[in-house]
Order: C-alpha cells, then sequence, then structure tokens
C-alpha cells in the first residue's frame, strides 16, 4: 500500500484491517531461510509432511548434488549463486505479494495480451483466489470417472504413494547431472497424471488451471506415465511472463509412454530477465509408442533444455519440436536429444531459434543410435534466424551412431531477415516492423499451429511485442 | 480527379553503376502503358526504383504522384498512396499465409493500421474474406489459394497469378506489371492477361513493363514506349509494337546511336 494512502487512512481512523480485510485471509506460511543444507531439507519434509521414503531420497540426492562439480557446458552459470536462493517457499506465502508489487512492464504485457484480470493476478503470482479452481475441480472429477489422475505431485505422493514410487527417478535419476539432483533434494509441485490403458484423453490437461498448488514453483516436479494404449496432451506455462522474484527455476519432467500409448507434452515458458531455466526433460517411449514434446522458450536470462525421448522398443517415435526467442541479455540453449536404443525406431527434430539484439541462441542436440538397433530413422533440422548483426545463433550437433543401417539426416540453416523479403512486404503497405514480425511470425509457424488455439494467438502477439521498436 | 504519375529526367544506380539515365514518362490513372525494352535496358531498375527498393539508389530527377515527392517515400507509403508493383520474382515468405498477409496489407493501404477505429486495426475478418473470395473467383483462382503460404513452392504461374489478386485487393491507382508475362507458357499468360484486362477502368492506370509483347495481346496500351540504355528513347501508339515486331530493336539503337 503506498504510504501516503496509510497516512490518509490513518488520519481519519480507519482501521487497515478493516478496509483491505483480505489480509485476514492469509494462511500459516513458510519460507526456509537462504541457502542449502540437510536442515532445510528436513525442515521441508516436515511441513509437507512427507512419508519418510521420500525424505530419504531427497537427502540422498543432496548428496549427489553436493558432489557435482558445477555445469561447465552449455550457458554461463557464473553468476549462479546456489547460497542465495530461497529452496522452499509455501504455495500460501507467495499470495502475500500485492499487485502494486508486480512491475509495471509486466502489467502492461498482461494487458497487451489481453489476459483476463483474475489470470493476471495469478501469473504475477498476487492471486491465491481465482475462479479457475472451479474448473479445475470440475475436470478433476470428469477425469475421475475415466480412471486418470491429475494431481499436483505433492499430493500424489500421500495419495498414490505406490505408482508414484514406482516410477519416481527412474527415468531421470537423481544423479542424471547437477540440477536434476538439485530439484530431486528440493522438489515442490509440478503435475502428476496416470492415464489408465486405452484411456484417450479428449481435451489438453492444462497446468494452467492448477493454480492454487505450488505449480509454478521453481523446482517443481512433474511425471506422467501414459498405461499401455492411452492418448494425453499435457500444457504447461503460459504466454505472460512470470513474474518471479528468485532466480533459479529447475524442474524435472519424467514421461513414461507405455506400448502403444501417445504422449504429447507442451510448454510455452516466458520467464522475467533474471531467471535461469534449468530443466531436464524425459521420456521413455516403449513398443509403437510415441511421444511428442512441443516446447517454446521466450525470456529468461539463460535456458538450457534439451527434451529427449529415448525410444526403448521397437516401433517407438520421438518428436521433439522446439522454439527459441533470444532477445537483448538473452541465452537460449535449447535442443533435443533422441536416443534410439531399439531397432526400427524413428524420431523427428524441428529447432527453430530466433535471435535479436543482441541474443544468443544455440541448439544443442544429440542423435544417438545403438549397436544392433537396425532400421533407424532420424531426421533433424535446425533453421535459426538472426534479425540482426549484433545477435548470435550456434549449433551443436553431435551424432553417434553404433549401427550401420540407420538412415540418419541433419539439415541445419541460418538465415537472416533478407532485404526483398522486407521490401516486398513493405511494397505492398507494411511497415517494416510489421513486415518483420509477420515474417517472423511465419517462421516459426510450424511450432505455432501445433499450439492449442488460445496459446497460439498469444503466442503471435507475444512475438508482436518482442517486435516492437526492434526497428530503427 | 485522376492523378498522373509524373518521372522526369529521373537517374537510378545500383552499386554505384548508373542504370537509369534521365528518364521522363508519365503515366495518368485510366491509361495503359507499355514500356518494351531489351535486356539489360534498365526495365526492372526502373520498377524497384518507382517503388524505393533500398538497394537501387535514385542519383537525381523527380517522381511525383497525387501532389506528392514519391522519392521521400519508404515502400510502405508508396504504397498507401496507390502505387503497386507486381514483380517478376516475387518473394516466398514461408508460414504467412495469403489471406493474413493480404488482410494486413490492404488494412494498411486503405488507412485502417493501428490507428484506425477497428478492433485490432485490421479490416474486420468477414467484410475481408467476402471481399477476398469475391476477387478470387473473378480472377479464377482456386480458394485453396488463400490457405497456402505466401509465394512459398508457388510455380511461375500461381505467383504471377497472385501478385495479380494483391493488385485486385489493394485496389492501387497505379500498377507497374514488371515482366509479368515472363517465364510462363502461352495459357498462363492468357490467364494473366485476362485477369488483369478485367480490372482495368477508370481509376487504374498500368504501366506494363515487357521485352516482349505476348502479355500487350490481352492487355492493348494506349501508349507504348521504348526503353533503351535507360531512357524512353520512342514514344507512341500500338503501332510502335508493330515496328518492333516487325524490325526488333536494333534499327531504334541505330537511330539513337546506342551500342548494344
Amino acid at each position: 500500500m503506498e504510504t501516503s494512502e496509510k497516512n490518509a487512512m490513518e488520519e481519519l481512523g480507519v482501521s487497515k484491517e478493516y478496509q483491505y480485510g483480505f489480509h485476514d485471509d492469509i494462511k500459516p506460511t513458510f519460507k526456509s531461510r537462504k541457502g542449502l543444507d540437510e536442515g532445510v531439507i528436513n525442515q521441508m519434509c516436515d511441513i509437507k509432511g512427507e512419508p519418510d521414503w521420500m525424505r530419504q531420497y531427497r537427502l540422498e540426492a543432496y548428496k549427489i548434488f553436493k558432489q557435482k562439480p558445477m555445469t561447465k557446458w552449455g550457458g554461463d552459470l557464473s553468476q549462479l549463486d546456489f547460497d542465495d536462493i530461497y529452496y522452499y517457499v509455501k504455495a500460501s506465502d507467495r499470495s502475500e505479494r500485492s499487485w502494486d508489487d508486480v512491475p509495471d512492464d509486466i502489467k502492461k504485457t498482461f494487458d497487451r495480451l489481453g489476459i483476463p484480470e483474475a489470470e493476471r493476478k495469478f501469473l504475477a503470482g498476487v492471486g491465491a483466489q481465482y475462479d479457475s479452481e472451479v474448473v479445475y475441480h470440475n475436470i478433476v472429477e470428469e477425469l475421475d470417472k475415466i480412471g486418470v489422475v491429475f494431481l499436483d505431485t505433492d499430493t500424489a505422493v500421500k495419495e498414490y504413494p505406490d505408482l508414484v514410487k514406482k516410477y519416481f527417478g527412474t527415468i531421470i535419476p537423481s544423479a542424471d547431472n547437477q540440477f536434476a539432483a538439485l530439484n530431486s533434494a528440493v522438489w515442490s509441485g509440478g503435475s502428476f497424471v496416470y492415464v489408465p490403458p486405452g484411456v484417450k484423453v479428449e481435451y489438453p490437461l492444462q497446468a494452467y488451471f492448477r493454480i492454487n498448488s505450488e505449480n509454478m514453483g521453481q523446482f517443481e516436479r512433474t511425471l506422467i506415465i501414459a498405461d499401455e494404449g492411452s492418448q494425453v496432451h499435457y500444457v504447461e506455462g503460459c504466454t505472460a511472463p512470470t513474474f518471479s522474484s528468485e532466480s533459479l527455476h529447475s524442474a524435472v519432467v519424467e514421461i513414461v509412454c507405455m506400448k502403444g500409448s501417445r504422449v504429447r507434452y507442451t510448454t510455452i515458458q516466458n520467464w522475467a530477465n533474471n531467471v535461469y531455466n534449468l530443466v531436464t526433460k524425459r521420456a521413455f517411449a516403449y513398443e509403437d509408442a510415441q511421444m511428442e514434446w512441443v516446447d517454446g522458450n521466450l525470456g529468461s536470462k539463460l535456458t538450457m533444455k534439451y527434451p529427449s525421448v529415448y525410444m526403448m522398443e521397437p516401433g517407438a517415435r520421438g518428436d521433439i519440436l522446439s522454439i527459441a526467442f533470444a532477445s537483448k541479455g538473452q541465452h537460449q540453449d535449447a535442443g533435443a536429444k533422441v536416443y534410439h536404443c531399439a531397432p526400427h525406431t524413428t524420431s523427428q527434430i524441428t529447432s527453430k531459434s530466433i535471435s535479436k539484439d543482441g541474443g544468443r541462441s544455440s541448439y544443442r542436440g544429440w542423435v544417438d543410435v545403438a549397436k544392433g538397433a537396425k532400421g533407424c530413422k532420424s531426421h533433424v533440422v535446425c533453421d535459426a534466424l538472426i534479425l540482426d548483426k549484433h545477435s548470435r545463433s550456434d549449433t551443436y550437433p553431435v551424432i553417434e551412431i553404433g549401427e550401420n543401417d540407420t538412415n540418419i539426416e541433419h539439415e541445419a540453416r541460418v538465415s537472416k531477415i533478407g532485404e526483398e523479403q522486407l521490401f516486398y512486404l513493405m511494397s505492398r503497405g507494411l511497415s517494416e516492423e510489421e513486415a518483420s514480425t509477420m515474417i517472423v511470425n511465419g517462421f516459426i509457424e510450424p511450432l505455432v499451429k501445433e499450439l492449442p488455439m488460445e496459446y497460439a494467438v498469444e503466442m503471435n502477439r507475444l512475438i508482436q511485442l518482442q517486435m516492437e521498436g526492434s526497428v530503427g | 480527379m485522376s492523378n498522373v504519375l509524373g518521372i522526369k529526367n529521373l537517374h537510378i544506380s545500383v552499386q554505384g553503376k548508373p542504370i537509369i539515365k534521365g528518364l521522363n514518362l508519365s503515366v495518368q490513372q485510366g491509361e495503359i502503358h507499355a514500356l518494351m525494352g531489351p535486356n539489360g535496358s534498365g526495365k526492372s531498375t526502373l520498377a524497384k526504383g518507382l517503388m524505393g527498393h533500398p538497394l537501387y539508389e535514385v542519383d537525381s530527377g523527380e517522381v511525383i504522384f497525387d501532389g506528392v515527392d514519391v522519392l521521400e517515400l519508404e515502400p510502405n507509403e508508396r504504397a498507401k498512396l496507390g502505387l503497386f508493383l507486381a514483380f517478376q520474382y516475387p518473394t516466398a515468405i514461408p508460414g504467412v499465409s495469403l489471406a493474413n498477409f493480404l488482410r494486413l496489407a490492404v488494412s494498411a493501404v486503405r488507412g485502417k493500421g493501428v490507428n484506425g477505429s477497428e478492433k485490432d486495426g485490421l479490416i474486420p475478418m468477414r467484410e475481408f474474406r467476402r471481399e477476398l473470395r469475391e476477387k478470387m473467383q473473378q480472377l479464377g483462382v482456386d480458394d485453396s489459394f488463400a490457405r497456402r503460404y505466401l509465394n512459398d513452392g508457388f510455380s511461375g504461374g500461381e505467383m504471377k497469378r497472385a501478385e495479380i489478386l494483391q493488385l485486385a485487393m489493394l485496389e492501387p491507382k497505379i500498377a507497374i506489371l514488371d515482366e509479368t508475362d515472363s517465364g510462363l507458357d502461352i495459357d498462363a499468360v492468357r490467364i494473366v492477361g485476362e485477369s488483369v484486362s478485367q480490372l482495368i477502368g477508370p481509376d487504374l492506370g498500368v504501366l506494363i513493363i515487357t521485352h516482349y509483347p505476348r502479355l500487350l495481346d490481352y492487355i492493348r496500351p494506349q501508349f507504348v514506349h521504348i526503353l533503351l540504355d535507360g531512357r524512353v528513347v520512342e514514344s507512341g501508339g500500338w503501332e510502335l509494337t508493330q515496328v518492333l515486331e516487325a524490325e526488333g530493336y536494333d534499327p531504334i539503337r541505330e537511330k539513337h546511336g546506342i551500342d548494344e
């Protein structure tokens, strides 16, 4: 509250508590001290009331994390200070932030994106009460009828301990990498989804709706299990800039695609420019299963994210479509990894990156074909669009093939917005900015057309915002 | 009132090399002009220079339209003023559908830009669709055209028809057709020629730039000009095309003392 306003109210003898009574609703809250040690983890487990196996799992992961040296590849992590981070903030604590604290430019962006009032507050980390809670409960009821479980992972640990225990950390073990270890030690929130055999979920499951859980946390942990012949599309994130006072976001997403199942996981993230976004995402696809990652990365200071698919049995398929937009002061180190562990498996990687105003985008990809995995096909396409001479794009592809009978194609293209394209569009009445925006939107169209409608519309508007003022 | 595109003593160079060397020409709304010249005479340079291509440097001269100094304007401002260029080689814009592109272009040219009163600054979708469908039917263009990515993977004939469709939608006052008949087979030339002739009326002035008179069988110009070495060396009526057809450019070159 503005000080002057407060003073005025005091002068009038109006009680603050009365005027702003909703503050009374605040639930008991908790925020761990800065930095991480076993004490912080134990405290977290106590507050969550977690079973002992999860506590042990966390402590074990913490040990691994401590032993891991600082990650040296990818982007520059030298400014990342692990001691200067709160590792556990209970959800209700976040809602203490007032709308007045949200920076003006972010408010303005919400406005321009046409995001409804109620959602804005949530997105800005302000609102704890939000109408979509009702929507979420209705969805859960519907899902319940067909046996689908859709919960936040904390709740799942308590309600479905056997399922969680069976798969948690099996796709991405704590020791996988430094940030997987960190997440395993301090994770909170994220989604747990189980789809029973043969069930096809008709509409996308949106993390978006689940706002009173700790879904938008820094260390979310998501686990999706698609049983045999099932089908599900999960969508997380949103195009609005995610306002965060914390500088590290490190999620882990594990997906199990059993025989004949089909999973699509769509992410659109637009972190504030101070955030390190270091995410491990991996899926195991078994016989004839199909895994699709659709991954859009905007914002953040540094993003390191390489969704991967391990094709474990014949007929499995992995598709990864990723897009990165690196603007001023940003490094998007994104890409994809596919492992052909069985014969007759197929993968397709499509990576698109845009660099502008000195931004840097890197494609980092890995295609691996195991010895004896005959008849595999992999097709990789990397397109980079560089908008000005200050910006940068790199490609770091690795292809490891242990089997002769394979068909691997890799195409990489770097382009600049051509003078001819600009002239053509401008000769039809478009300003230079409109023309550039149109070219960029066309460039990312292959991704946008895969998005649910409302995300696609927001994505195009967002590109428009990003392009504003970019032309002299 | 009909407007005149007046070009006076225009000089244009490309990468420091003079190409257009003192060209005079005026085209009035409602008139059809043909500018004919052999390869290398400066036809495309004139077309792109008039539309404001950044690589085509105007060294001197003036171009006035509707009382406005065209040379001071950006290409998009020239379009808003009522100039249109049908490209010899239209550029592909992958991922952008012809319809989406045209809606933005039409909105921009008709002054319904960002500051317009319409939502999004665009002409209403319903209105736009109706108009687009009408024009496509008029020009015999297939419906699927609207959804295809602009010039991306288009055949030569499709590109030229897309250019004419844009011409029809943008309703310019003066249209410059740069070698619109090049690279097309006889049937395609006929289709394009018939399409353009449908658009001709008192509000449209046309400057057809070509080195080959095929297109003129369908669009009969009132004025014919011969371009040699960056200048208009002869102007006349239909009979000039007949002279060209019979004798080629050599006698004219000789007459004006221009080396090939």
